[in-house]
């Protein structure tokens, strides 16, 4: 797999001098396993966003006639109870369930990364305030937490991402506190602030995109813990509510009658277990990419 | 040490009190009263049953009644089952769930150790593929989705094991401890794999090759001391994870302990019930995550020197 870039390539780069991306890039493709994380995330969003004009079945037709059947011509992954399509009630389920994974995700993003750049810009009392009001959070025991928010607020959709959100942007402030300590000290900073730049714009276009690297990353890694809870929320009843319906709501409804049809179960946790598993490979890969630093653990 | 100890039992405090407090006003917060579910309650019973749970008085004087009831270990009366309290709904689930875990942590450190020393062992062969490709796969395979395809494949079709149940047939508890246990093995395996490779590459492991020690006692002796660090660092979190946890295998398996407790408790809004065991829950990951903290320090050289030097 190693010697799969040509040398010439190699020496190209090495004339014109990488950036930090395109290093990144050849170091990216040369993992097989990520590569095909990254086509299979890729598939799926493009089947998720076109699936009102490609799913082979409207998302409410039912056929009671035809019941639960298994797979066959006319539906690839059988048909539910109600003799709905599966594949069609399982590309509907994943604009729900990757809708979830990015918004939580970005939520945390934004917060976690504004918390960690302030804190480690401002540093001193003002970072340690921050930084414990992570820690007390962090031994607080979220899951509990959202199952409790999930309960006092009514299943909403948009409370959802917020919840999952508040929980998964902790880690992301200690990332970027951690990288933007290091970076304060370094003479780009000092030059800009000896140019007189507001301390908001070095923080934004200095500081931000130096810690892009690891949030990137873990971004990465996010992604798939939080589609996770959302999944591990509605199988409980909890989370994503009928009529609306996703990965997680499916794996529930195929619990309870996986005994006369498993395939109702069994596609969509493959369609579950592939997702995390492709957004895995490419989190790992990106990080041996971007952070060669960073051990795997 | 010891003042490490007690700075971080110092810590914990108000990370129990933030808990309590938010889950306090949250529940209380909440649309609908617990007893909005019966319709047709005259107007005096609804004042006798909020006299009875204190719940005419003003809030901060139901809160402070509440902080003082759970400084005497009184969690409150649950609103669903009258005349239980919270506490007895603990003792009576509590014992179960904490077997569950410990089965569901010994089948996790087992396999996952095994596993990821074994794997560390010929880093980049395929003994260190396939057994991190299931590690891999245990992660990616939620506990809701591992604990059916079990029941289904050897419950229904092979008909080796019972499908649910706790303590009433042989072998019921078999299922519900590997569903839990699995994911854990898969971390434990990832993480013992991580600490071993890096702890066979010191020093004092070639001395202790060049010593001539077989290579048995090299690895068990020498490595896994420094290997499993992590691993002990990860188990305190791993038991915020298992209570969770329990919460989906639980229901799957129809065992009668906390998390099924409190997941009918949530559907049933009722609101002492969620907020004890809230508490309950919270109180046991704040002491796990102090413990395992404590081991850590005390297991690990370079951390103990660490605090000795005054960090």
């Amino acid at each position: 797999m190693s010697s799969s870039i040509p040398a010439a390539e190699i020496l190209e780069y090495a004339e014109k001098g990488t950036s930090l991306w395109q290093d990144a890039w050849i170091r990216l493709r040369k993992n097989t396993l990520a590569l095909f994380g990254l086509g299979v995330i890729l598939t799926l969003c493009l089947i998720a966003l076109m699936t009102p004009f490609i799913a082979p079945y409207g998302y409410e037709e039912q056929n009671l006639l035809l019941g639960a059947a298994p797979p066959s011509a006319e539906h690839w992954l059988g048909t539910d109870i109600f003799g709905r399509d599966m594949l069609t009630r399982i590309m509907y389920g994943s604009r729900v369930s990757l809708m979830v994974g990015f918004i939580a995700t970005g939520v945390a993003l934004a917060i976690g990364v504004l918390w960690g750049t302030i804190a480690g810009y401002a540093g001193g009392r003002v970072d340690a305030v921050m930084m414990r009001i992570v820690d007390i959070l962090y031994a607080l025991p979220f899951m509990i937490f959202i199952v409790l928010l999930m309960v006092v607020f009514g299943r909403n959709i948009l409370l959802l991402f917020l919840a999952i959100g508040a929980v998964e942007w902790l880690t992301m402030a200690r990332i970027v506190r951690g990288q933007v300590l290091s970076l304060r000290r370094q003479e780009f900073v000092e030059a800009a602030v000896s140019l007189g730049l507001s301390r908001w714009t070095i923080i934004r276009r200095h500081l931000i995109p130096n810690t892009l690297g690891p949030v990137i990353v873990y971004t990465t890694l996010t992604i798939p813990s939080v589609m996770l809870l959302e999944a591990f929320l509605s199988f409980l009843g909890l989370g994503i509510q009928p009529p609306q319906s996703s990965w997680g709501l499916l794996i529930s409804y195929g619990v309870e009658t996986m005994e006369e049809y498993p395939w109702l179960l069994l596609f969509p946790g493959l369609t579950l277990s592939i997702t995390l598993f492709a957004l895995n490979f490419l989190g790992d890969g990106l990080r041996d990419a971007l952070d060669p630093k960073a051990s795997r653990d | 040490m010891f003042r490490f100890i007690i700075s971080r039992v110092l810590q914990a405090i108000p990370v129990l009190l933030v808990v309590v407090t938010i889950t306090f006003f949250l529940v209380r917060v909440a649309p609908g009263g617990p007893f909005s579910a019966e319709k047709a309650v005259p107007p005096e019973v609804i004042k006798a049953l909020e006299a009875r749970y204190h719940l005419d008085e003003p809030i901060w004087q139901q809160y402070l009644g509440y902080l003082n009831d759970l400084v005497h270990g009184e969690f409150g009366p649950s609103f669903r089952y009258p005349g239980r309290t919270v506490n007895e709904l603990i003792a009576g689930g509590l014992p179960i769930t904490a077997e569950l875990a410990f089965y569901a942590m010994l089948v996790a450190v087992i396999i996952g150790v095994c596993a990821g020393v074994f794997a560390a062992l010929k880093p980049n062969t395929p003994q260190d593929y396939i057994p991190m490709s299931a590690a891999m796969l245990g992660i990616c395979m939620p506990s809701f989705l591992m604990g059916p395809l079990l029941v289904l494949v050897f419950g229904i079709w092979f008909e080796w094991v019972p499908v649910s149940g706790w303590g009433d047939l042989p072998g019921d508890k078999i299922l519900p401890a590997i569903t839990l246990g699995s994911g854990y093995a898969a971390f434990l395996a990832r993480l013992s794999r991580g600490g071993m490779l890096e702890v066979m590459s010191q020093d004092y492991i070639r001395t202790a090759r060049a010593k001539g020690l077989p290579e048995w006692v090299v690895v068990l002796k020498h490595g896994l001391r420094g290997g499993l660090i992590p691993v002990v660092a990860f188990l305190g979190p791993a038991f915020a994870g298992l209570l969770s946890g329990s919460f989906v295998v639980e229901t799957i398996f129809q065992i009668p302990g906390l998390g099924r407790f409190y997941v009918q408790a949530a559907f049933n809004r009722d609101y002492t019930m969620i907020l004890g065991t809230t508490v309950f829950f919270a109180t046991l990951i704040v002491l796990f995550n102090l413990l395992s903290d404590i081991v850590s320090v005390w297991i690990n050289p370079k951390l103990r020197h660490q605090l000795r030097e005054g960090k």
